[in-house]
């Protein structure tokens, strides 16, 4: 279990890293916390000729708030989002879904950006990002775009950042008066890759009744899966355990085809994606309720 | 004497070194020049070799050489049968061991095709890649239920079947029994695979040196003399040109006394060929293809019972996963045979297992070997019988229990040792009763878990008992010597994976010859310090190993006692050892520090008498005429999250019989690491293959060893009966707590889905398979978890 | 290329393969082998040491990436004495039996002396979820947990030394 040899380049800047990307191009990654790559090519299953090893791009490497907005550079480690304030304040589901993420060994090397790039299906963040309708800024040659997360994720393993472009930041709305949030997850053992998880964001309008929801899936599908069938039974209806139930269905039978493996086949998922969208909507809108006494 | 050291729970005088990271583990050996071995694994899971060319990768820069079956020359042979059959009427066992490098067929995924040696790890996993190999893929024997089917092809060709051994062993007239029974409960049982998991993977490192023509290999064998002779033997060597060490091992938990794995046959020849230093690690993914595994059977059992639910017999008919070959015998089996009569009288038994071949790992005894499946079969049976009758599930096992006056108790089944499954002493009982005590179980029977249940809380406890055969022969040794200094040496043959003999050792010799423990050094594991034993399995370290320390201290003492008698001139009676001297009791004039007694034992003028040895030494041996029986009761209470399958345990109770206790916070730390290794058997560790033989599950990613979150806080209590087999009253301790934790887990849980629940009747279970399990309950009438849930 | 990592207060210099792993860094080119290698995909935690203060799993680090960086491993917990001057933690394995074949201790120390600096009175359930990422085969961690929070009962005894 010895990683067969590579090209290793260091870069300190973006402009460096893109450089270094556009040399190597046919055979590079870029190397961020690298918890995801190392173990592959520790296995073999992934060679690349040149890793780019972004890490000391310091530039990348914030938590701030800006227009209303927090932004989190791509190389901030996960650790320090973990206990960032105003992720606390600003991102709160954010905030309840970074402890599941394997363990602080890892939380200290893992990056946001190395997450949301490598886009495994049962990684929390990305799921995260969708419910939170966050963005994310890429540089590739080409120059700047800003991608929404629906966008972002494109497939298995597979997002909108092309192989000569770098995923800059992330930015995340601010969490609005009348809003709830909810994370959670069935992990075998604690840390390990979840069997099913659900990222709820919601909102109450002024009348108490269902503003908007936001309900990203994880391990069940490619990458994170927008429940928007669920979320289209909640909006505009009162808050209610039918209510839950009713959108829980809609979300395990109508949002998703989940795969099965060997720690849960596709019904069980299909099963626990419905206890979970209900305990986590009944969890969001009590916080949205709480959220809105409190204002 | 001053207070005993023995049954004192001291701290452990090997832990500082290791503390601080400076205990030598094999992986830690760095010799100059040293070499590295890396294996070529069939990727494949049967099937047979065309052709292997490994010129690309002697030609790989940093390559020294590589290695296939056909290059091996004379040097390849079939590995030996470790344990042959025991002499059983009518027993049949076929015999099919492995090479070194496969030969002509592949027989399971990770089976060696060839060595590469480099001049780093790194370097030869590259050269392995330009290995071609030409496999012609089989179709694989996976399902142990299907192996004999007739279509079924063939592993070992040779031998015309993939069984590889029927055994059958009865007493009584079970039929009989049965056809006067009050009421027969069958059930169907399974049980799989898992890794023995030990932290530290295999490793070995060779090293001849030709000038002195001596070979030291560093090895992570529990058995290092039988591997000092087997590798002179096939080495051409004297045995004392051979010293194996056995440094700190990173837990064994059985598959690290697998005599011969390939890897030690082969690193040590290539060393001596080569002559140069040769180091091999096995990684953890091969681990899961290469280190031998356990725990895959098949029961179809039946209990018959009176109307009190007195057991009037047991038949037990089962299949025993043997993997691709099968040296180490029955001794898995047979376990299993002989553990299922437990603490119980059992007048008739009629049990039959047959073994079989399949595309798998080879099977050697993990922690337990054997013993859980029994014991699973057994405490499952009598659940289902309690819940039919109507009899509370500890008042059935209270009615069963052989009675404390039976001891001796002869089973008159033959047990793994080729004795008789005769139980020395025992006391089941008192154990019973404190395990009851401890859980709360009056409690919770009678409101507890309905008042949780009223609150929408899924609760059940599970309350087992089991006994284990420990400490069997055929024997260990000792020498304990005091040097000069004072510091009393103690060197045995087995070798140690963290059990605490430096310490418990250190205890015994340290009691008899009244030296703090922090005054002895002792040596486990090193042929160079001791030539004779066998090695660490079956619970039997402290029982063999530690009565030999205990009788060659008891030695040195009368050597002492005998010289400083005949220096003062005073009856031995009147003399004591304390503090690291002999003195004439209430004569503080009179006393010699033991180091300067061992100089003059060995006088540079003057003549040894005979009869007398030179300096204060002693070896001995301790050989028990058979193992000693120990025993116990856990009991745990658990919550099911009906909604998603999820378990947890709350609570953990083990109240444990291993006769006498030299150190009770060593003990207690075996029985808590049983019990960990039990859980993860019952609820998190399985080994999946698919139909192709291929393990889906061979990475700590997708293996899932509990972790200290998994594990709940594990409370111990000790009941003593001595054993009379051998002087300390001592019975073995390393595999008992994960012994019966399956059994009382599956009761736990199918208590905790409440009246109408499924029969769990198989482990290991995980939240999918128990979901599974409560949904076809469900769809066939039964909502278990919903049908009587007061508050919902 | 050259790498310059400073190990336990020592600065270790050494050319080495971009690919090398910084658990075989450690052990193998500076010999310091207390730090265990037991799964090399970031499971097991026997690897687990301190990168500029912070636990990682060396095994998912390649060496060239601690250039400059300063690394504790657990053969720098210990105070001069060694063995005699034992880190406060260390002694509270030793008192409660918290190690028995020793392998996994290694990351079982350096993942909690962090962990122990940041939450000085944790509860038996943040213990636990702290060491979730170590492996022990051998203690059902029992012990582990009764270590630590012994340790932490004794709270300014062990801050009183000089590695607390």
């Amino acid at each position: 279990m010895k990683p067969a040899p590579f090209e290793y380049v260091v870069a300190r800047s973006v402009e460096e890293t893109l450089a270094g990307l556009a040399e190597h191009a046919d055979d590079v990654k870029v190397l961020a916390g690298g918890q995801s790559l190392i173990p592959a090519m520790n296995f073999r299953l992934a060679q690349p000729a040149v890793l780019v090893d972004v890490n000391g791009v310091d530039e990348l490497d914030f938590v701030r708030v800006e227009g209303g907005e927090l932004r989190i550079g791509a190389v901030t480690r996960q650790r320090t989002v973990e206990r960032s304030e105003e992720v606390r304040r600003l991102a709160p589901l954010l905030h309840e879904a970074i402890p599941s993420i394997a363990h602080p060994q890892i939380r200290n090397r893992g990056t946001v950006g190395g997450s949301l790039v490598h886009a495994d299906p049962s990684a929390e963040l990305p799921s995260v990002m969708v419910a939170l309708g966050a963005r994310m800024r890429i540089r590739g040659p080409a120059g700047e775009r800003w991608v929404a997360a629906d966008d972002f994720f494109v497939g298995l393993l597979e997002t909108a950042v092309g192989s000569d472009e770098l995923l800059l930041e992330v930015a995340v709305p601010e969490a609005a008066a009348g809003a709830g949030h909810a994370f959670l997850e069935l992990q075998r053992r604690h840390g390990d890759y979840a069997m099913a998880g659900v990222a709820a964001a919601v909102a109450l309008d002024g009348s108490g009744r269902c503003a908007g929801a936001r309900i990203a899936l994880l391990s069940v599908g490619d990458g994170p899966v927008l429940a928007a069938g669920a979320a289209g039974v909640l909006t505009g209806e009162t808050p209610s355990a039918e209510l839950f139930a009713a959108a829980a269905r809609a979300a395990a039978h109508d949002d998703i085809d989940p795969p099965g493996d060997i720690q849960a086949s596709a019904p069980y998922r299909r099963h626990l994606v419905e206890v979970l969208v209900r305990r986590a909507l009944t969890l969001a809108f009590q916080r949205a309720d709480a959220s809105g006494a409190r204002a | 004497m001053a207070d005993s050291l023995i049954g004192q729970g001291i701290r452990r005088v090997e832990d500082p070194v290791l503390l601080t990271g400076r205990g030598l583990f094999v992986d830690d050996v760095h010799r100059p020049g040293m070499l590295h071995a890396h294996f070529l694994r069939s990727d494949f899971a049967h099937g047979i070799i065309g052709s292997i060319d490994a010129s690309a990768a002697r030609a790989h820069p940093g390559v020294v050489a590589v290695y296939t079956a056909d290059d091996l020359g004379d040097y390849w042979a079939k590995g030996p049968l470790l344990v042959p059959p025991p002499p059983i009427e009518g027993l049949v066992f076929n015999e099919a061991t492995a090479g070194p490098l496969a030969r002509g067929k592949v027989r399971h995924v990770g089976e060696p095709l060839a060595m590469v040696i480099a001049e780093s790890r790194y370097v030869a996993e590259d050269a392995a890649a330009h290995i071609v190999v030409d496999v012609e893929p089989l179709p694989a024997v996976v399902d142990i239920e299907r192996s004999l089917d007739p279509e079924a092809p063939l592993i070992h060709e040779e031998l015309g079947t993939n069984l590889a051994a029927r055994v059958g062993q009865s007493k009584g007239d079970y039929a009989a029994a049965a056809g006067g029974a009050h009421l027969v409960v069958k059930r169907r049982f399974t049980y799989d695979r898992g890794v023995s998991g030990a932290m530290e993977n295999r490793g070995i490192v060779a090293d001849w040196d030709p000038v002195s023509e001596k070979l030291t290999v560093w090895d992570t064998t529990q058995a290092p003399i039988p591997i000092r002779n087997g590798l002179a033997r096939l080495l051409g060597l004297m045995e004392s040109q051979v010293r194996v060490v056995a440094p700190f091992i990173g837990g064994g938990f059985g598959p690290k006394i697998m005599m011969f794995y390939p890897e030690e046959v082969l690193v040590p020849w290539i060393a001596m060929k080569l002559g140069r230093p040769v180091k091999w690690i096995e990684d953890r993914q091969e681990s899961f293809f290469s280190t031998t595994q356990e725990r895959g059977q098949v029961h179809e059992a039946e209990l018959a019972v009176d109307a009190e639910g007195r057991i009037l017999g047991v038949r037990d008919v089962f299949i025993h996963d043997t993997g691709a070959y099968d040296p180490y015998g029955l001794t898995v089996p047979i376990n299993a045979q002989c553990t299922l009569l437990g603490p119980y009288e059992v007048p008739s038994y009629e049990s039959e297992f047959t073994v079989v071949f399949t595309n798998k790992t080879t099977v050697t005894p993990v922690r337990g070997a054997g013993r859980q499946h029994g014991v699973f079969v057994m405490e499952r049976l009598l659940d289902f019988a309690a819940a039919e009758l109507g009899i509370d599930r500890v008042e059935i096992r209270r009615r069963n229990y052989v009675p404390a006056g039976s001891f001796p108790f002869n089973h008159k089944v033959l047990f793994q040792d080729f004795a008789d499954l005769v139980y020395d002493s025992g006391d089941y009982l008192p154990a019973l009763d404190r395990a009851v005590e401890m859980i709360g179980y009056e409690d919770f029977v009678k409101g507890g878990q309905a008042a949780a249940r009223a609150e929408g809380r899924h609760l059940g406890m599970g309350v087992v008992s089991y006994v284990e055969g420990t400490g069997i022969g055929p024997y260990e040794g000792a020498r304990v010597t005091v040097e000069p200094s004072g510091i009393v040496r103690v060197a045995t043959g087995v070798g140690t994976q963290g059990q605490g003999h430096f310490t418990t050792f250190a205890q015994l010799v340290g009691d008899v010859l009244g030296v703090g423990v922090d005054r002895i050094r002792v040596t486990t594991g090193d042929t160079g310090e001791f030539n004779w034993g066998t090695g660490t399995f079956a619970s039997r370290g402290i029982v063999v190993a530690g009565n030999a320390c205990w009788e060659a201290a008891r030695m040195v003492r009368a050597k002492v006692l005998a010289l400083a008698s005949k220096r003062w001139g005073v009856a031995e009676s009147e003399l004591e050892l304390v503090d690291g001297s002999v003195r004439v009791a209430g004569d503080p004039g009179r006393s010699m520090e033991l180091g300067r007694l061992a100089v003059e034992a060995n006088p540079l003028r003057g003549a040894v008498t005979p009869g007398m040895e030179p300096g204060l030494e002693a070896t001995a041996y301790f050989g028990p005429a058979s193992g000693a029986t120990a025993s116990g009761v856990h009991a745990m209470i658990v919550e099911v999250d009906p909604d998603t399958a999820m378990v947890e345990i709350l609570k953990y109770v083990v109240v444990h019989d291993c006769g006498e206790v030299v150190n009770p916070v060593i003990v207690e730390g075996q029985i808590h690491g049983g019990v960990a290794h039990g859980i993860g058997n019952a609820f998190y560790e399985q080994l999946v293959y698919d139909d192709d033989g291929q393990l889906l599950n061979a990475s700590f990613m997708d293996y899932l060893i509990p972790t200290a979150t998994d594990v709940p806080s594990i409370e111990t209590a000790h009941v003593v009966t001595p054993s009379p087999l051998n002087p300390l009253g001592v019975k073995g301790v390393g595999e008992a707590g994960s012994i019966p934790t399956g059994a009382a887990f599956a009761q736990a849980v199918q208590d905790a889905l409440g009246s109408g629940a499924p029969d769990v009747c198989e482990i290991p279970l995980s939240p999918n398979r128990l979901w599974e399990i409560m949904e076809v309950a469900a769809r066939s009438g039964a909502r278990p978890g919903h049908a009587e849930g007061g508050a919902s | 290329m050259i790498v310059s990592v400073n190990i336990n207060g020592v600065d270790r210099s050494a050319d080495v393969e971009p690919r090398l792993l910084l658990s075989d860094f450690i052990r193998h080119h500076v010999e310091l082998t207390g730090t265990h290698v037991g799964c090399e995909h970031g499971v097991c935690g026997a690897c687990t040491v301190l990168v500029d203060g912070r636990a990682v799993r060396s095994c998912l680090m390649f060496a060239v990436q601690a250039d400059s960086c300063e690394v504790t491993t657990v053969e720098g917990l210990a105070g001069e004495g060694g063995e005699a001057d034992l880190h406060p933690l260390q002694e509270a394995f030793r008192e409660k039996h918290g190690l028995q074949c020793g392998f996994c201790t290694p990351g079982m120390l350096m993942t909690l002396v962090p962990f122990l600096e940041e939450n000085p009175s944790p509860t038996e359930r943040e213990v636990r979820e702290a060491i979730s990422g170590n492996l022990c085969r051998c203690t059902g961690y029992e012990n582990i947990v009764r270590a630590v929070m012994h340790r932490v009962e004794q709270g300014l005894t062990g801050e009183a030394r000089a590695h607390g």
